[in-house]
């Protein structure tokens, strides 16, 4: 050793060539990270540009307000010193909306377009969220407030509307003169804005940007979001139900019948969503396959089923005053057909967990005197519990943003927060609520593997 | 043994676990009380598929096992009490080491006291006090399998089930398992039915050994018995070393029989297992009762030998002839003084006493 490696004048440790050790060492070390970055930097590049940055600009999306105050700017300075915010602010504050009005109406980009009757549609869009009325109101005034010529494309003076402004404005619409349309403008001032999260759990700003209740008539999304969570939890435990004992006879069966039961639980993935969801309503609906047998299985148990303390046949109970069982379009519907989709999702970590897990410890449980069941319980099932996690959450995050199945079988109790998402991206495009939705369901997600990992531990979870 | 009645007894048991193979055919054994009985066996010659059907985990095709004079082939596991080793011990990982050895007390409802007080007496006992808390997988081999002996014994079963408990074991620490399960067997009056395909193992541990190929057992015995009297060629052959040469009997003489080998010697043995003149017969030697350079006369069986190979052993030397037309014939030559003189390729003679050599089937 020591005929080799010398040290030098500040005592360190030198190669056989002279440089320090800890140098080469880094040197050497260096080297193999560089090449290792090499290696993963296209798929971070991938996955940088298809999945950070989207998620990172709706979440920018949801929080974004600037758009409105480059339209407004005058108007929320005002705003900023209107005392008593119970009476209609001053002359001031109308005069500023006019004002801003005007100056946007003539915005130009960089190449000369004019894009400020764009903004100013854009904004009343916005404000509409906060206030419903807003758009049309403001619509109307950015007509009557700017008179251009059709083509010269300069303005016509002199105008509808003249300073001093407040009284013609009430006169000419009577919202101008209503408190609560000023008020809403709280939410908006600032260029960032809690809004749409509000909004999607049923809360807004009132005028001076404390968080209220929303008007009663108004809540719709809080009982999505517990309807949402309740057939996600519902789906998750009826897959575990129904999964365990397939993934049991999976791990445990002979190779030919583990295989063919194995492609019965694959068959799904082969199949297109949409058609089994169709299949699905035929069998569901009101004259459908189950509604059918049930009506020609139940009378033939009519004598057994009739408990006189009861005092009514079990039939009646099932099927109340229709004649058939409501299965689709409910959300009994969007149970049963989530609950299908999604078992494999749950079957595959279970199974994976299971295969791995000897046969001699259930022998030597019952060895030791525990019956069958007991020794399932206490032995078997405990070390699965890698699997159930695993499987509970696969199912529970899929199902939490689960949009097509309740979108055809869900009817109107039925839909999910998932349905709303896509109305607010498709129909009101409204984004930054979409948006907002989104991050919540994300949050959510993450919630759930936090507890997951405090309770059980991540690495306690096997995928697969 | 004993004039009890057998603790456990195998009655014409035959299994089959596809219905075209029997895998044990006609078995029948008497374990005694307190007696450590061993299965041995080559690989796939059914000797796990006897003890699972003892413990219950497999269902006789024919046949009776009888415990305590019971009929048990009815009787699910979890009622036998039969304690019970697995190969790969089978601790419950998500357990802690006294979890694991209070699960057979649990299920049988004792109550917490004297649970705690039997746990601890059995991890004292395979010295393992101090590893209650710790989970099987904090464990090394050695104290894995010592748990899984103790959880075995911890609720004081009638018998005691061992499949291979040492099989992934290194040399050492298997020497030092067997003289602790010994130890154990001995000072608790175990009764133990204990598998194995080591011979070593077999030999040292056990009161009885029954050896087993293909389904059937050959021949069951004291260790002495088997390697000093083996009864068929295949436990001759199995347990310890052994020369043979074939040959057919020439004539029958009470206890002897002459033998004339396949290179036309004569040899005289003793009768072990032919009945009658013009037999096939192998005849068993050992290889430390063959003597070298034989003094002419004091000896029945002399042959003139080449020595082929000479392998140093420290203590002996293995010593490989040719004899009666086979090149393989093994002795050891004890290392002394007079015996150091053999050069490969001399020519010698060798002997034996017809008391040291079989004449068994063909
Ligand atoms: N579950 C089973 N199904 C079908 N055949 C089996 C089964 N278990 C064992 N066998 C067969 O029965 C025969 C005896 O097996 P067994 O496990 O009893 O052998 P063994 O003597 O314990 O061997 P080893 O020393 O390798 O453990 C083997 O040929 C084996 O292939
Ligand atoms: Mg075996």
């Amino acid at each position: 050793m020591s005929d080799t490696s010398t040290i030098n004048s500040q005592g360190q440790l030198l190669t056989s060539d002279g440089v320090p050790l800890k140098d080469s060492l880094r040197k050497s070390l260096r080297r193999t990270k560089i090449r290792s970055f090499l290696l993963i930097i296209v798929p971070l590049l991938f996955l940088l540009i298809m999945f950070v940055v989207p998620i990172g600009t709706l979440l920018t999306k949801s929080v974004d307000d600037t758009s409105i105050n480059t339209v407004f700017p005058k108007t929320f300075a005002q705003y900023e010193l209107w005392e008593d915010k119970s009476i209609l602010p001053s002359e001031e504050m109308f005069a500023a909306v006019i004002n801003d009005i005007r100056i946007t109406h003539k915005m130009e980009n960089s190449e000369g377009k004019n894009i400020g009757k764009n903004l100013l549609g854009k904004a009343g869009t916005r404000m509409t969220y906060e206030f419903s009325g807003w758009r049309s109101l403001l619509l109307k005034t950015v007509k009557e407030a700017t008179k251009v010529d059709k083509k010269s494309k300069e303005v016509i003076k002199p105008y509808v509307l003249e300073a001093p402004y407040k009284e013609k404005m009430i006169k000419r619409d009577k919202r101008w003169g209503k408190v609560e349309f000023w008020q809403s403008m709280g939410a908006m001032k600032d260029p960032y804005t809690m809004g749409y999260y509000l909004n999607a759990v049923d809360l807004r700003y009132d005028a001076n940007k404390n968080i209220i209740q929303k008007n009663e008539y108004l809540k719709i999304y809080k009982t999505i979001w517990m309807r949402t969570l309740q057939v996600s939890l519902i789906v998750t435990l009826a897959c575990l139900f129904l999964a365990y004992p397939v993934a049991y006879l999976l791990a445990t069966l002979p190779m030919r019948a583990s295989n063919l039961l194995m492609i019965c639980v694959l068959m799904p993935f082969w199949t297109s969503l949409l058609v089994r969801i169709v299949a699905w309503m035929i069998m569901l609906q009101q004259n459908g396959v189950v509604n059918d047998t049930l009506l020609t299985i139940l009378p033939c148990f009519e004598g057994a089923l009739n408990f006189p303390f009861i005092g009514e046949t079990f039939i009646d109970l099932c099927f109340g005053e229709e004649d058939r069982l409501p299965m689709m379009y409910n959300f009994t519907g969007t149970i049963i057909v989530m609950t299908q989709v999604l078992l494999p999702f749950m079957i595959l970590p279970l199974y994976s967990v299971m295969k791995g897990v000897p046969p001699s410890y259930m022998k030597a449980a019952q060895n030791l005197g525990a019956t069958p069941t007991w020794a399932f319980i206490k032995v078997y099932m405990p070390q699965t519990v890698p699997g159930i996690g695993a499987g509970c959450i696969l199912v529970f995050i899929v199902a939490i943003g689960y949009y097509i199945s309740p979108e055809l079988v869900g009817g109107k109790d039925g839909l999910m927060i998932g349905n709303f998402v896509a109305r607010e991206m498709q129909q009101t495009l409204n984004w930054g609520l979409a948006a907002a939705m989104g991050a919540l369901l994300l949050t959510a997600v993450l919630a759930l593997y936090w507890a997951y990992d405090r309770l059980v531990g991540l690495n306690n979870l096997k995928m697969g | 043994m004993s004039e009890e009645r057998p603790l456990v007894k195998f009655e014409n048991v035959q299994k089959s676990y596809d219905g075209e193979i029997l895998v044990v055919k006609d078995f029948n054994l008497d374990v005694a009380k307190g007696e450590f009985v061993t299965m041995l066996g080559p690989s796939g010659s059914g000797k796990t598929t006897c003890l699972m059907m003892l413990a219950g985990f497999e269902p006789t095709t024919n046949g009776t096992i009888y415990l305590k004079d019971k009929p048990i082939n009815n009787v699910p596991p979890h009622k036998r009490g039969i304690g019970m080793v697995f190969q790969n011990y089978a601790l419950f990982p998500h357990m802690t080491v006294a979890e694991n050895l209070a699960f057979p007390l649990e299920v049988r409802k004792m109550g917490k006291e004297e649970r705690e007080r039997r746990v601890n007496r059995a991890l004292d006992m395979v010295q393992l006090g101090e590893f209650g808390n710790r989970r099987p997988m904090q464990l090394s081999g050695g104290q894995q399998q010592r748990v899984a002996v103790a959880r075995s014994l911890v609720f004081d079963p009638d018998l005691v089930l061992m499949d291979e408990p040492l099989g992934a074991l290194d040399k050492n620490l298997r020497e030092q398992m067997q003289y602790e399960i010994k130890h154990l067997h001995e000072q608790l009056g175990l009764t133990v039915v204990y598998v194995t395909h080591d011979q070593t193992e077999a030999l040292t541990m056990s009161n009885r050994i029954a050896v087993f190929n293909d389904g059937v057992v050959l021949q069951c015995s004291s260790p002495e018995a088997l390697y000093e009297k083996p009864e068929n060629a295949f436990v001759a052959n199995f347990i310890g070393e052994n020369n043979r040469l074939m040959g057919a009997v020439e004539a029958i003489n009470g206890k002897q029989v002459t033998v004339k080998t396949d290179s036309g010697d004569i040899v005289i043995a003793t009768k072990a297992n032919v009945n009658a003149v013009g037999e096939r017969t192998t005849i068993s030697l050992r290889p430390e009762r063959i003597v070298v350079a034989p003094k002419a006369g004091t000896i029945p069986n002399s042959y003139s030998a080449k020595v082929e190979e000479l392998i140093y052993h420290g203590d002996h030397i293995r010593t490989r002839f040719s004899v009666c037309g086979h090149d393989d014939f093994i002795v050891k030559i004890p290392n002394s003084i007079d015996n150091v003189s053999l050069k490969e390729g001399k020519q010698v003679n060798i002997g034996w006493m017809s008391e040291d050599c079989l004449a068994l089937d063909g």
